[in-house]
């Protein structure tokens, strides 16, 4: 009797609401490459950072206090008086970084196994605004502890839009709403942090995702396993997401948050990287700390900034870095998508691309000098010259042939 | 007319005509949200004009106040370092101040002020918005420095007159706030 309530129920409901449909197109109908490899974690990971953020988040905002008086004694209180706030703030703070973590392998993933390629064109402009978003939340979000760091930070990321020609220094006021960086500033990035970008991000998410159950996944073999169907019409090398991919991901959740907690409660400023010193002192309009450098996960974008010698000029090759990404798709004109099976000189140039962006991370974080310098000007020579030789290797290079079917 | 008798064409011109007119509205509409991000009356208010007595300031002595949340130096240079700024026009970027908005038109000489000796000028180092460190003395940062400012952040130098050195990532001299004098000894800063 209860089973057939029930059934009624999920009934009336359904033809109410397409819940059935919804879960099948989505989980249990949903037919994903059988080949996933250890590089596909990181789109699930990337959304349990996200809740974890917005869960964290939604907390903090109950006891922090936006306004330049307040803002950085709440923090103190959040650390010291609530009762594990100071376990609610770390796992924040810890969350950024891991988020931005969990983006760039997703990201490498991307270029290892070509995720950008027709069809998936849309997928990847789409996640490339995602990191956008993820940026300026960020950025939006660092202001808030009102620490020294957090107002120089702030202070010459504004500064940039400045060395736009004639509108330039009344833009940064406006968007500082004062002279300097200010309350106002403060409070209008608090409401960016907490209620602008989260709508707008978890947007995104819902188009990333729409997008992607729409053209299907790729896999590290770049087989389009929509091509080969049996007579039910479902992807012979396809298996339903659930349960078995959801399995999947929960060892990968598990691993995940091993990692994430011995951070968050070993080592939650980890060394200086996830939380930086000078962020422990407050905002001192008067004094700038004596090196400023942006948490590890912008440096390599400024330290292409700081490698040009002309400010404009440098603020457009920083630009440039990311626009850059937008144009991925249509610059690789390879026959074929994974890198298993390009030639040895997208091989290379993905290796020295990545090289450089992590040399370039690093020297983001160290106070310049000339031979540093230098070094940042060949590494950002050699950032774009990875995209802008994709057109020419892609066409020059030898491929080997992708199988039809997944092994 | 197509054969269900709609007039395609006045459709068409409807269309255009509430799609322009209501991107219109919303341009309006946009005003009040786009306006509010501006410096508010309290802001202003807080960055009306400031007035300092020079007469008390020491020879290489350096006074910083807070004029709209920056750090405004005033400072007395003494005959010597007034002389040096003459003579190393030749590792100056901009020596004669010819980028007209890095000064009023009053600081537009070598000394970069209204008064010889007295300097004004906003602390905020034009590369990336750090405070430059004051070093007035010769061989004070390294052998061959006649006396300046010195960003800490990413090296940029200034001499006492705020106006930058070749070859360093700076791209222009020093900003002078507007300022005036009301008599002898006041220097107003903020007002012109």
């Amino acid at each position: 009797m209860y089973k057939n309530l029930s059934e009624k129920l999920f009934n009336w409901l359904n033809k109410r609401l397409p819940v059935k449909a919804f879960y099948e197109d989505h989980m249990s109908k949903y037919y994903a490459p059988k080949n996933f490899n250890f590089w596909y974690y990181f789109g699930s990971l990337a959304m349990l950072t996200f809740g974890i953020q917005i869960l964290s988040g939604i907390w903090l905002a109950m006891f922090y206090n936006p306004s330049s008086k307040e803002a950085f004694d709440s923090v103190e209180y959040i650390m010291r008086d609530v009762k594990f706030g100071w376990l609610i703030r770390y796992i924040h703070s810890t969350g950024a970084s891991f988020f931005f973590i969990v983006v760039y392998l997703h990201i490498f993933r991307g270029f290892l196994y070509g995720s950008y390629k027709k069809p998936r064109e849309l997928l990847w402009i789409i996640g490339v605004v995602i990191y956008l978003c993820l940026m300026a939340e960020c950025f939006f979000g660092y202001l808030l502890p009102w620490g020294n760091m957090s107002f120089w930070g702030a202070q010459v990321i504004t500064s940039l839009f400045g060395a736009i020609p004639i509108v330039g220094d009344p833009l940064v006021e406006w968007i500082r709403g004062d002279y300097t960086v200010s309350g106002a500033t403060l409070n209008r990035f608090f409401s960016l942090h907490v209620s602008a970008m989260p709508l707008i991000f978890l947007a995104v998410i819902v188009l990333h995702l729409t997008a992607l159950h729409e053209v299907g996944s790729l896999n590290p073999d770049g087989i389009e396993i929509k091509e080969n169907k049996d007579s039910n019409g479902i992807p012979v090398d396809g298996i339903p997401f659930h349960p078995y991919y959801t399995v999947k991901d929960l060892f990968g959740v598990s691993v995940f948050l091993f990692a994430f907690f011995s951070v968050v409660f070993f080592k939650p400023d980890f060394f200086g990287f996830f939380l930086e010193g000078p962020n422990f002192t407050p905002a001192d309009q008067l004094a700038t700390p004596e090196h400023i450098a942006p948490v590890w996960y912008m440096t390599p974008y400024y330290a292409i900034l700081r490698a040009v010698p002309n400010k404009l000029a440098g603020i457009l090759a920083m630009g440039a870095a990311i626009a850059i990404l937008f144009f991925v798709p249509w610059l690789d004109r390879s026959p074929v998508k994974s890198m298993r099976y390009k030639g040895i000189l997208s091989k290379i140039a993905l290796s020295l691309f990545i090289i450089s962006f992590v040399i370039l991370g690093y020297l983001g974080m160290q106070p310049p000098s000339e031979g540093k310098t230098l070094l940042a000007q060949i590494c950002s020579l050699i950032y774009f010259i990875f995209f802008l030789s994709m057109p020419i290797l892609s066409s020059i290079e030898k491929c080997k042939n992708p199988p039809e079917r997944v092994k | 007319m197509d054969k269900n008798n709609v007039d395609i064409r006045k459709r068409q011109a409807l269309i255009v005509a509430s799609t322009i007119v209501g991107g219109i509205g919303a341009g309006f509409a946009a005003v009040p949200f786009i306006s509010s991000w501006l410096p508010s009356a309290r802001a202003k208010a807080m960055g009306s004009a400031i007035d300092i007595d020079v007469s008390n300031i020491e020879e290489g002595q350096r006074i910083t106040l807070d004029w709209r949340g920056k750090p405004i130096f005033v400072i007395k240079r003494s005959k010597e370092s007034v002389e040096t700024l003459s003579s190393i026009s030749e590792k100056l970027r901009d020596p004669l101040s010819n980028e007209t908005t890095q000064q009023p038109a009053y600081a537009k000489n070598i000394h970069r002020s209204i008064k010889e000796d007295i300097f004004v000028v906003i602390g905020i180092c034009t590369h990336l918005g750090c405070v430059p460190l004051y070093k007035p003395k010769k061989g004070e940062v390294d052998s061959s420095w006649v006396g300046g400012f010195f960003c800490p952040c990413h090296g940029s130098r200034f001499d006492l007159a705020g106006r930058v050195f070749k070859g360093v990532p700076a791209p222009c001299n020093l900003v002078i706030p507007p300022h005036k004098y009301l008599n002898e000894k006041l220097l107003r800063i903020g007002e012109e």
